[in-house]
């Protein structure tokens, strides 16, 4: 088991799905997942993350418009889940309840009518490595959370398929519980070496889960890429807002730098300088934990704003600002333990290239 | 304590119903069965062939119709629960319509469909030349206890396929199951308790079907027609009460089974 | 699902199971109102037969009637208080009480009725009236009544509505009848349907406890079934369709309703 499986690599191409009732659940689509990536879709509720991992697995079919999924060499477009040689690990683990825990998990090799010999020596080993063996007898009703998850994932990978697919296998456990289990499914399935595709609504799960991160967006990809870049260069204000938290600025460029509707200045680097002309309408954006504050007593400095309320949240305090602009509010995360009254005022002060201009 | 008055006053003309004109006539039926010849009539079930002989073939042909119903209704069942297609809130309509038809009505269906003049000697008629009749035989009775159980057992695998998990479906399939093996570990499993019930529940109402029989088994010995007839043409009122408790007893068992199975089944739920 | 060969071939079967339970039921409605069954429906169309029915059998219809609607006040009057008790009391004889109050659906009608002949037949003015056939009606539709009623009381917290009636200052009998019955509506009204459509369709307890002069529905059926012709028992089953569809299509609406509230 520990051997390396011959993972593929899973392309699709100009993949589109219609649901009967009309719903346009993914737009065209493509994308490429290499072999041995954990690619991870990522998004909120609705936006088609099942639907994408359902049409990768054989469960639902592309529309008929030319598009094609293939794994490796091979298109799979047609051929139904059976035939593809995918592992599933469903959000409610779907573990058949009239079965103990051996029983499910060696299902699919029984059904394949593999040698017993063969089927004892391979579920006595998935036992050790999820550290069921105590519970081999049990019905799946007497099992906790955890446990139901492992025997999910150990069913799943014992056929050795070429492609696993995860539709939120963490999303029914506690966060203690998620926490560990991220790391140990991610782990694994690096052991494995095997293709992964892995759904979640959870970013930060996604980003300790993933190679890499396909945040989807009402039923088409916004962007793509490692955590990183998709934390620091998020394309759109979807992207970046959905993950992490995210201030917003606009204003006008005048004099290299950018004018807030309060009148206030934030100064600007010269990439984005680069790419703007003067008295353009412009947005930057900047995440909370690049922002420094200075208390001032008066609103003389260029960048000031006015504490509204401040959430001591153990590894930093949280501290919302009013009046930098308008309307809205900035959100800063402190990481020393200073105190910053409500009615306080304060100076901003970040490194310009922190900014992340946004397009549309 | 006023409360309790009170409840014993609401009850009361229910509990007089019961005691009077339920129990007091099972008792008085057993006591009918037993004093005559020291219950000399059960021990003359088990002895004559007669009526071992009546007790066995209803029987037979409860459980055989049981099994067929079992079969139809899952087809039919599943296929109703599965689909989504125009007319079928109409299918089910007339799946579910002859609940209400009486025995002695069913058996007029039989006679309608395998009767002198029903449709199978038309259609032999036209065939082969020679009327297909078989109303008032084994095999009439046979489609008349059809007739009644279908619905029922149709109903309640409907009801319990609501709750087939497509995930488990679909995990199934995803771990390379072919159809029939998806189909007797997971579809099966799932409907069981609802088996078990409406086949329990079909199994006693076809062990007691009085109508149909009526209609029908004027030459055919099943246990109904067998208490009948000793009641009224041979006057053995001992002999018509004990085969009658015995077929009470069989049915009240069938139902205790299927009521278990309808509680374990909701019990399952968590 | 896709509808693919699977599809048609269960497709094909359900409808042959469909036609199976209807198909004999609208022959003996054709057959009813045929002329000649033998020749066909060429023979033309006629009320002949409906109306030699009523001739013979009226009687059975008007009593088949007044059996039903007695079974159901009766039901009403004594199921509906008894079913609140059983949902309210936490004494153990309740669970006692209620096996015994659902025995009857389990036991044959023969037997029920055989009981019955034995303890209160020596009793001839009883014997020979309808009073006699009404109490097995009761018998075996009470618990329909009872189960129905359970149903509903137990669906919602009664007794938080009733403390609330009492907190009002309501006396029992008020929150019985203001609070209690309209609550449970539904459940008495479908309790009803189902008494008035098992009543008017007995036949397993009523045949053994008839007499000539009180012959129901059911029971002039299956002697028209063993002496008329074919057209003439088809009509009288017609009647006796036409008598209980209404109630089958009212309490498939209840349902419906029932099932669109939830
Ligand atoms: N079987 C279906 N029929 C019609 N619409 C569907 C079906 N399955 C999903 N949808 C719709 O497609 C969209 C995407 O759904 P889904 O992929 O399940 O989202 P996610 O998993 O990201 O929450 C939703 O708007 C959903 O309502
Ligand atoms: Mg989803």
């Amino acid at each position: 088991m520990t051997d390396k499986t011959n993972s593929v690599e899973i392309t699709l191409k100009n993949i589109t799905k219609t649901f009967s009732d009309g719903t346009l659940a993914l737009k065209p689509t493509d994308l490429t997942i290499k072999a041995e990536e954990i690619l991870v879709l990522l998004g909120p509720s609705g936006c088609g993350k099942t639907t994408t991992l359902r049409l990768i697995a054989g469960l639902e079919f592309a529309d008929s418009n030319g598009g094609s999924i293939n794994f490796g060499d091979k298109n799979v477009t047609e051929l139904p889940i059976e035939k593809r040689k995918v592992g599933m690990v469903f959000q409610s683990y779907a573990l058949f309840p009239n079965m103990n825990v051996s029983e499910n998990i060696v299902y699919g090799l029984k059904v394949r009518g593999i040698d017993t010999a063969v089927i004892d020596h391979k579920l006595a080993e998935m036992l050790k490595m999820f550290d069921l063996e105590k519970y081999a007898k049990r019905g799946v009703h007497q099992l906790s959370g955890g446990q139901r998850q492992r025997v999910a994932l150990a069913r799943a990978i014992i056929t050795e398929p070429d492609v696993l697919l995860l539709d939120e296998p963490l999303s029914a456990l506690d966060a203690l519980l998620k926490a560990r289990l991220r790391g140990d499914i991610r782990t694994l399935l690096k052991s494995l070496g095997i293709t992964a595709v892995y759904v979640t609504h959870d970013q930060e799960e996604a980003m300790a889960m993933g190679d890499r991160i396909a945040v989807l967006d009402h039923g088409e990809i916004a962007q793509i890429g490692s955590a990183k870049e998709i934390y620091l260069q998020p394309k759109n204000a979807f992207v970046a807002d959905f993950i992490g938290q995210m201030n917003r600025f606009e204003g006008n460029v005048i004099d290299a730098q950018l004018v807030l509707n309060t009148g206030k200045k934030i100064p600007l680097s010269s990439e984005a300088l680069a790419s703007s002309n003067a008295n353009e309408t412009l947005s930057m954006m900047l995440r909370p934990e690049d922002i420094r504050l200075t208390k001032v007593t008066d609103e003389q400095h260029a960048l000031t704003g006015i504490v509204s309320s401040s959430v001591f949240l153990g590894d930093r305090t949280r501290v919302t600002l009013e009046k930098v602009q308008k309307e809205g509010k900035v959100i800063v995360d402190c990481f020393q333990r200073i105190e910053y009254p409500s009615g306080q005022i304060v100076a901003l002060s970040f490194e310009s290239k922190h900014l992340i201009p946004l397009q549309g | 304590m006023k409360n309790t008055r009170i409840s014993l006053f609401l009850v009361l003309p229910a509990i007089i119903i019961s005691f009077a004109f339920f129990l007091l006539p099972i008792v008085q039926l057993f006591k009918v069965s037993v004093v005559e010849g020291n219950g000399i009539s059960y021990w003359n079930i088990l002895t004559q062939p007669m009526y071992l002989k009546s007790l066995l073939s209803t029987v037979g042909l409860s459980t055989f119709v049981t099994f067929v119903s079992l079969v139809i209704a899952t087809i039919t069942g599943l296929f109703l629960t599965r689909y989504e297609f125009w007319g079928k809130q109409v299918l089910i309509a007339m799946l579910s319509f002859p609940l209400a038809f009486p025995g002695v009505v069913i058996g007029f269906f039989v006679i309608m469909l395998a009767g002198r003049q029903g449709l199978f000697a038309q259609i032999g008629l036209a065939l082969v030349g020679e009327r297909w009749m078989f109303a008032y035989s084994m095999a009439g009775l046979f489609l008349g206890y059809l007739y009644f159980s279908i619905p029922r057992v149709v109903l309640t695998v409907m009801g319990a396929a609501e709750k087939l998990d497509q995930n488990l479906i679909e995990a199934g399939r995803s771990l390379g199951a072919s159809r029939w093996q998806i189909f007797c570990d997971v579809t099966v499993p799932t409907l069981r308790p609802g088996l078990i019930s409406s086949g329990s529940i079909c199994f006693a109402t076809s062990m007691g079907a009085f109508g149909t029989a009526f209609t029908l088994a004027t030459n055919i010995n099943v246990l109904p027609m067998t208490i009948y007839t000793e009641f009224t043409l041979n006057a053995n009122f001992a002999m018509a009460a004990a085969l009658s408790l015995i077929l009470g007893l069989v049915t009240w068992v069938c139902l205790g089974i299927a009521k278990r199975q309808g509680a374990a089944s909701v019990g399952m739920g968590g | 699902m896709k509808k693919d060969k699977y599809f048609y071939m269960q497709l094909l079967f359900t409808l042959a199971v469909c036609s199976f339970l209807i198909v004999p039921v609208v022959m003996s409605a054709v057959a009813g109102v045929t002329n000649n069954y033998f020749v066909g429906i060429k023979s033309g169309f006629t009320l002949r037969w409906v109306e030699q029915v009523w001739m013979l059998y009226s009687d059975t219809i008007w009593l088949t009637m007044k059996i039903a609607l007695a079974t159901t006040m009766i039901n009403v009057i004594v199921g509906v208080p008894c079913a609140y008790v059983m949902a309210s009391s936490k004494s153990r004889w309740v669970s006692v009480f209620d096996e015994l109050l659902t025995l009857p659906i389990a036991i044959p009608g023969m037997a029920i009725s055989l009981g019955i002949i034995s303890v209160y037949g020596g009793f001839s003015d009883f014997r020979s009236s309808w009073f006699f056939i009404l109490i097995g009606h009761v018998i075996f539709t009470l618990p329909f009544m009872v189960k129905s009623v359970l149903a509903v009381l137990q669906s919602f917290n009664f007794k938080v509505l009733e403390e609330g009636a009492a907190s009002l200052g309501a006396s029992f009998w008020r929150r019985f009848f203001d609070v209690i019955i309209p609550n449970c509506k539904a459940g008495i009204v479908a309790g009803m349907l189902m008494t008035l459509t098992l009543s008017i369709g007995e036949f397993n307890l009523t045949w053994m406890l008839h007499t000539p002069l009180t012959k129901t529905l059911p029971v002039g059926l299956a002697d028209s079934y063993a002496s008329m012709r074919f057209e003439v028992s088809s009509a009288y089953t017609l009647i006796f369709l036409c008598l209980i569809l209404p109630l089958l299509v009212l309490a498939q609406m209840l349902n419906n309703k029932k099932v669109q509230n939830n």
